[in-house]
């Protein structure tokens, strides 16, 4: 069964995922799968594949924010409860045992979304929910779901375009909240998505041109929906050989899924970006290394006698004798009060 | 405006010159930042003789290491202002200073440099005296750091990169990491360290934020990367390039993100295991560090500390190990002045700096971070004011309630009043009113009711509208098309049968 399911078709929420890695040169993550019902199991995969290899790579949850439009691993037409798979076979559980998921099924909305992004949020937001970038961060935003030209739906009922989006990015860049910005998506005609794009330090990879559908990967007999979509599917791959300290490079992510093997041709943005990209890292977003400098120098202090250490104090318990002084008074009272008969059934 | 008080005493200067005596000198200097911006850097300095107990104080001193005679001799409670200096001018071969020293800068805010008996003696002295002022208060690197996202970008270096953005309170955490407890039984009185070392240092810089201090020890807790053993000294070493992937894994378990909104600062101590120690860590030539630390600009600071090998001497494990806390926290405090940039500042030439006071902290050193931080929080409140109103004028559906409102007309007049208050030389209340500025600015910003969804786009117009309106509007237009035809035939047939 080799046909393959077109991302086109009008149905069904998306997955999205934030990926932010923030801190100084650590990156971000928004991953964001912005589709609904079971039958879209694939964007949920593709989200958790991304988010799985970013915690790979070194970056903490604190400074991801995912968000799942759809529960599929505890989905009750789910054979396989608490796990989702990318791979035919059940090769990979990319589910695992610590997602954390920050924004789940009704809460992706366009408006949460564009909230975390420009960071108008109201104050009391825990801040698992919030992107706390800053100057420095390089932020990775990994989208996925249905999309057409200049538009990407979220949750079968609302759209976010390509013009609010370049707005919202423009909004962050006012506000200093990126220092580079990488945008991955994967929908259909996904190249119009970043079309609009008019702030500096952002480069962006779609998996389809315009006009262009993107395809999934492959069935699972057993599981009964598609898996993967392509070319989520052959960038996981490409990430599964990157540790933390590899030196790859970007050029070698915009070759990942050429036409023949994605069928879609996937396309890239650099032109906002000032560094070039051969020089651009994949661990510069994808995993999260800091910048360390050796301590070199110390002050000097003076060590403080140690006469002005207080007693610790100590809980106060009543002395022992009186609570049997206690118990003594009781008893004679209850003798005194019912007579000295009773005595026997005590002693 | 830095306000320079000048005091010579009797023998520093030519006796005409001396006849000259008060008047006041301005000495401005231009800065240029991007955008054909510049910042004018002025130091007014009031010239004056010393006062009797001045002079007494200065002749009887010596200079001695660390200038605490002199200094306390100096030190009569002269109220002096913050961003305040007093510089005091002594003859040429007084011995209160070291012969071969030209100047000295004491812990607060006072600095002695020598006189000079010569035709030009002010012009010689005030350059010395501004180069002076300018390592105690502004120099250029310094508004440089403070401005560094509003400077072009070719400016970068890491002393630039190194300080905390400037915010309203910030949480400091000690964590004590023991990956091997079945070895060693750590113990560290975390709680008189702070109260005695980190407290006082803390309250030198109330100032400049709310500070909440927390402390906690985790078990089991490895660094991510493995130490290679170096059979030369038989220890185990980090080297440089491993240091970076040493954070990340362990952050995750620190817990740092919980309880606040302000910015956190780790300082993490790592005891390390049976099996891997000596720890130490080498810097780039191989060497080893002599305090055992790194930290990473932003987040915090870990330190090694290493059991000494005599402790596991004829006892069975585990070892009980006391924690020399001062030695500890004699880093984390040079780390923590690293990470809010109260850098080492250049000092002019042949200048002796007095060691800071048993706080930590010289009060100039203050001065200095609440001149950057004020500058810095103008720039920010600034732009965020400007982008804001691009934002409005870029997009008008946006509705501006009015505590928003409010909140932008606060900030703009907290902007006007720090910009006064700088430029006549008053810090204290310049820095207030720069923090108001950015905590009005950052409220109206980033208010929740400024999203923008009510976007129209024209095809959108076109798309929901034509449709739903045109077929409706085709049999009115018609109809009234028919009304006015018919009014029309009315009108003329009167007049043809007349």
């Amino acid at each position: 069964m080799a046909a393959t399911y077109c991302l086109g078709r009008a149905s069904i929420a998306l997955a999205a995922l934030l990926l932010l890695s923030f801190g100084s040169f650590a990156a971000s993550q928004i991953e964001v799968c912005t589709s609904r019902f079971w039958f879209n199991y694939r964007h949920v995969a593709n989200t958790l594949s991304v988010y799985r290899s970013v915690k790979r790579l070194g970056i903490p949850d604190s400074h991801i924010v995912l968000m799942l439009a759809d529960d599929m691993a505890c989905n009750p037409r789910n054979p396989k409860p608490a796990t989702v798979f990318s791979h035919k076979n059940m090769e990979l559980n990319v589910y695992g045992d610590d997602v954390e998921v920050d924004y789940r099924s009704y809460e992706v909305t366009v408006e949460n979304f564009l909230r975390v992004l420009t960071g108008r949020i109201p104050p009391s937001t825990p801040r698992s929910k919030r992107l706390l970038s800053d100057d420095r961060s390089n932020i990775l935003i990994y989208m996925t779901g249905h999309g057409g030209n200049g538009f990407l739906k979220f949750q079968d009922s609302e759209e976010i375009t390509n013009i609010e989006l370049a707005d919202a990015f423009e909004q962050m860049w006012q506000k200093r909240r990126y220092n580079e910005l990488l945008f991955i998506i994967d929908t259909c005609q996904g190249a119009s998505m970043y079309e609009r794009f008019y702030s500096p330090n952002i480069m962006a990879l779609a998996s389809s041109q315009v006009g262009e559908d993107s395809l999934s990967h492959q069935p699972d007999p057993a599981i009964g929906v598609h898996l993967m979509d392509r070319y989520t599917f052959y960038v996981l791959e490409f990430l599964e050989e990157i540790n933390p300290a590899s030196q790859t490079n970007m050029n070698d992510l915009f070759q990942v899924c050429p036409k023949s093997l994605c069928v879609s041709t996937p396309g890239h943005r650099t032109d906002l970006f000032q560094r070039d990209p051969k020089n651009v890292l994949i661990t510069d977003f994808f995993g999260s290394v800091r910048k360390v400098e050796i301590t070199t120098e110390t002050i000097s202090l003076q060590q403080y006698s140690e006469m002005e250490s207080k007693p610790k104090l100590k809980d106060w318990h009543p002395p022992g004798g009186f609570i049997l002084g206690l118990w003594a008074l009781i008893i004679m009272v209850f003798f005194k009060t019912y007579g000295i008969k009773h005595m026997k059934f005590i002693f | 405006m830095v306000p320079v008080t000048v005091v010579f005493t009797r023998e520093s200067v030519p006796l005409d010159d001396q006849e000259k005596l008060p008047f006041t000198v301005v000495h401005e200097r231009e800065i240029p930042l991007k955008y054909k911006m510049k910042i004018k850097c002025r130091f007014q300095k009031a010239y004056r003789r010393a006062l009797d107990h001045e002079e007494e104080a200065l002749s009887s001193g010596i200079v001695q290491g660390t200038g605490r005679e002199a200094e306390a001799m100096l030190a009569e409670p002269q109220e002096q202002a913050e961003g305040s200096l007093t510089v005091y001018v002594i003859s040429e071969h007084s011995s209160l200073l070291p012969q071969d020293m030209m100047s000295y800068i004491g812990p607060k805010r006072t600095a002695v440099v020598r006189g000079i008996m010569h035709r030009e003696a002010f012009n010689i002295i005030g350059r010395r005296i501004v180069q002076i002022a300018q390592a105690m208060s502004l120099t250029e690197d310094v508004l440089a750091a403070a401005l560094a996202d509003h400077l072009p970008e070719d400016k970068w270096s890491s002393d630039k990169r190194r300080p905390l953005k400037s915010s309203l309170g910030y949480e400091i955490t000690f964590s004590l990491l023991n990956p091997d407890p079945r070895s060693h039984d750590v113990h560290w009185d975390i709680e008189g360290a702070v109260r005695r070392y980190v407290q006082p240092f803390l309250n030198a810089l109330s100032v400049a934020g709310n500070f909440s201090v927390d402390s906690q020890i985790l078990y089991y807790a490895m660094l991510g990367v493995n130490p290679r053993f170096d059979p030369a000294s038989s220890s185990y070493y980090l080297d440089m390039h491993s240091l970076p992937h040493v954070i990340n894994p362990v952050e995750s378990r620190l817990g740092s993100s919980a309880a606040s909104l302000y910015p956190v600062l780790n300082f993490l101590l790592y005891v390390p295991e049976l099996a891997h120690s000596p720890l130490y860590i080498q810097d780039k030539d191989g060497a080893p560090v002599a305090t055992n630390a790194f930290h990473s600009p932003r987040w915090g600071g870990i330190m090694i500390y290493n059991v000494d090998s005599k402790a596991y001497n004829g006892s069975e494990l585990p070892v009980r190990v006391e924690v020399d806390m001062v030695r500890v926290m004699e880093v984390f405090l040079a780390q923590l002045r690293l990470l809010f940039g109260i850098a080492q500042p250049h000092v002019p030439p042949k200048c002796l700096l007095s060691g800071p006071k048993s706080e930590g902290l010289m009060t100039w050193e203050l001065d200095r971070l609440l001149w950057a931080r004020s500058v810095e929080n103008l720039a920010t409140a600034t732009t965020t004011l400007t982008s804001l109103a691009q934002l409005l004028g870029k997009i008008s559906n946006i509705v501006i309630k009015d505590d928003v409102a409010s909140e932008v007309y606060r900030a703009v007049a907290a902007v006007q009043k720090a910009a006064e208050e700088l430029a006549s030389g008053h810090l204290a209340s310049a820095f207030v009113a720069s923090q108001e500025a950015v905590t009005s600015s950052e409220r109206a910003f980033f208010d929740p009711s400024l999203l923008h969804l009510l976007y129209f786009p024209d095809d959108q117009k076109f798309a929901i509208y034509i449709p739903l309106f045109l077929p409706m509007a085709v049999p009115i237009l018609l109809s009234l098309v028919k009304i006015f035809l018919e009014t029309r035939k009315s009108w003329k047939k009167p007049e043809k049968v007349d």
